[in-house]
């Protein structure tokens, strides 16, 4: 027992994981400056987008750009306004496959991450796999899930579950592996049990990298998803690009592409929202 | 002096001998190391670096075992962590995510008690935090974390408070104030005090007794009193006695820095790696 202490050590430097300089806070423009101050700024950034999409608009309709080559951005505009009512069933499907896939995914992968890396041993033997499941695009499975499970939501969810669930737990992991010896100290000072220490000094200290694992994972989530969906099965987003490129219907094709884009931004956004309240203590 | 050795010594440090196992062989950092800190006293330990200051200290709090020989608190064995026993730590070792009420009320969410308010108040009030228990650790100046560090370990009345070279990373200035304040919340509460240091300057402030350490391994090479009155003034640190002391301390350790020239390992390891 007496021979397994470690030797003292307070560098500023923290022993173990990689990667270790997140911030959360800083993954973005939003956090450049303390946000938009004045009216003239407000009037310069929609004069920049109106500039921008206007030239698109204008290119687009000067050069005689074929529609099926690229819809100028009035056209996917009136799509998307028109077309929602018929979309927006699609975009439902595709938030239950990407809610359901992402929570199995995110609670197996933290559950692991935390096990795991109680026990370094075990880590070393598992660590292959785990880099598998993470570089492998878990896509490559959905033929073979579909045959097993048929054209419904169950091999879609698996797949979300698959590709996001690695990712949780790799940057998960990372957090864990954080041990700060003095922090950890300072709490056995007070008699604190192994469970104590997990709850009060690791899963706080690993909450930042956590987050940063869930953001990736739910963006991975909404990538397989839609990939998912363009493979087989008759409905949610990825089955609309198929089924309105194959009709040529370009402006509508690109207003689903603009409803994942707007996805994909407002997962980003939660998390920066969530990493801002809860995990701005680290800068 | 020979009134007090008489009684039970606050802490009893029976020749402790701490040996670490690490990747380049076994690493004997204490020796036989003894030494009492009586009830109520200030004691100072300095040493050379890696002389295994900070391992006496953490054997001391329970939080690392002995190799063999023992440390006794109130005459009894410490085995593990002790309520009695507050650290302060090196850094402040603040949890970031946490304000400094939060921080302050963490010894008593571990042992699942209710903080006792008023004594916390007066605790913050004594170092100068008032107001401050909504401020995150980041927010604050090293004295004034530091500061917060001292109110968290006495927040739990201990009877011993161990610190171990809690002011090395402040500036001068805010060094001599934290000392002056540790002097005060002496004064007011007599807590037993074991204070680990890299100024002798700083040990001669603070202590009734200063402890000088051998190089690794760390064994007691010699213990000085000082007599000086409290509250000790800038006037008294300037005297003579006070230079002298210091001197003479200084020397203790440069002379320890000088030993090293001889082989730290047995002899006979060198003579197989030349033969």
């Amino acid at each position: 027992m007496s021979g397994g202490d470690a030797i003292p050590e307070f560098s500023k430097a923290k022993s173990g994981g990689d990667g270790q300089d997140v911030s959360l806070t800083n993954l973005s423009a939003f956090a450049s400056g303390p946000g938009i101050k004045s009216g003239a700024e407000v009037a310069a950034i929609l004069a920049v987008a109106v500039i921008i999409i206007g030239g698109i608009e204008l290119a687009l309709r000067i050069f005689h750009v074929p529609q099926y080559i690229m819809p100028p951005p009035s056209s996917i505009a009136y799509a998307l306004f028109d077309e929602f009512p018929l979309i927006a069933p699609h975009l439902g499907y595709t938030l239950v496959e990407l809610v359901s896939g992402f929570a199995i995914g995110a609670i197996v992968g933290l559950v692991m991450a935390a096990v795991i890396t109680q026990f370094p041993f075990a880590e070393k033997i598992v660590a292959p796999y785990i880099l598998i499941l993470v570089t492998t695009p878990m896509l490559a499975l959905v033929p073979l899930l579909i045959l097993r499970f048929g054209f419904g939501y169950t091999p879609r969810i698996i797949a979300v579950a698959l590709a996001a669930g690695p990712m949780v737990m790799i940057n998960a992991a990372t957090g864990f592996r954080r041990v700060d010896s003095a922090k950890i100290a300072l709490a056995r000072s007070y008699g604190a049990s192994t469970l104590q220490i997990f709850w009060k000094i690791r899963a706080p200290m690993a909450l930042p990298m956590i987050l940063v694992g869930l953001m990736i994972g739910a963006i991975f989530g909404l990538l397989t998803a839609v990939g998912a969906e363009m493979v087989g099965g008759g409905f949610g987003l990825g089955n609309r690009l198929t089924s309105y490129s194959s009709m040529i219907q370009m402006p509508q094709f690109f207003a689903v592409v603009l409803i994942l884009s707007t996805l994909g931004i407002l997962i980003y956004v939660l998390f920066f929202l969530i990493g801002k309240k809860w995990a701005s203590w680290e800068t | 002096m020979s009134t007090a050795s008489t009684t039970t010594p606050k802490l009893g440090v029976q020749a402790a001998t701490k040996v670490y196992q690490t990747a380049s062989g076994d690493l004997l950092a204490l020796d036989r190391c003894s030494l009492d800190v009586r009830p109520n006293e200030i004691v100072s330990i300095v040493g050379p670096s890696g002389c295994g200051k900070t391992t006496l200290l953490w054997s001391m709090s329970g939080l690392h075992r002995l190799t063999a020989g023992a440390i006794l608190l109130d005459g009894k064995e410490i085995t593990g962590p002790r309520p009695e026993i507050g650290i302060v730590f090196q850094e402040a070792n603040l949890l970031p995510w946490r304000n400094l009420d939060a921080n302050i009320n963490f010894p008593f969410e571990i042992k699942g008690e209710k903080p006792d308010r008023a004594w916390i108040a007066h605790l913050l009030n004594r170092v100068g935090l008032d107001g401050f228990g909504g401020k995150f650790p980041r927010e604050l100046s090293g004295g004034m974390q530091q500061r917060a560090a001292i109110v968290r370990a006495l927040a739990l009345k201990p009877s011993v408070l161990l610190m171990d070279e809690p002011f090395g990373a402040l500036d001068s200035f805010t060094r001599e104030e934290m000392n002056r304040l540790v002097e005060e919340i002496w004064l007011d509460t007599k807590t037993t005090i074991v204070f680990i240091t890299h100024s002798i300057e700083e040990a001669i402030f603070l202590s009734d007794r200063v402890v000088v350490l051998t190089t690794r391994p760390g064994r007691v090479a010699k213990v000085y009193d000082v007599p000086f009155p409290r509250p000790r003034s800038l006037e008294i640190m300037a005297t003579k006695e006070v230079f002298d002391l210091t001197n003479k301390i200084k020397m203790d350790i440069v002379g320890e820095r000088v030993r090293p020239i001889a082989p730290e390992r047995p002899s006979a390891e060198i003579v197989r790696i030349r033969p």
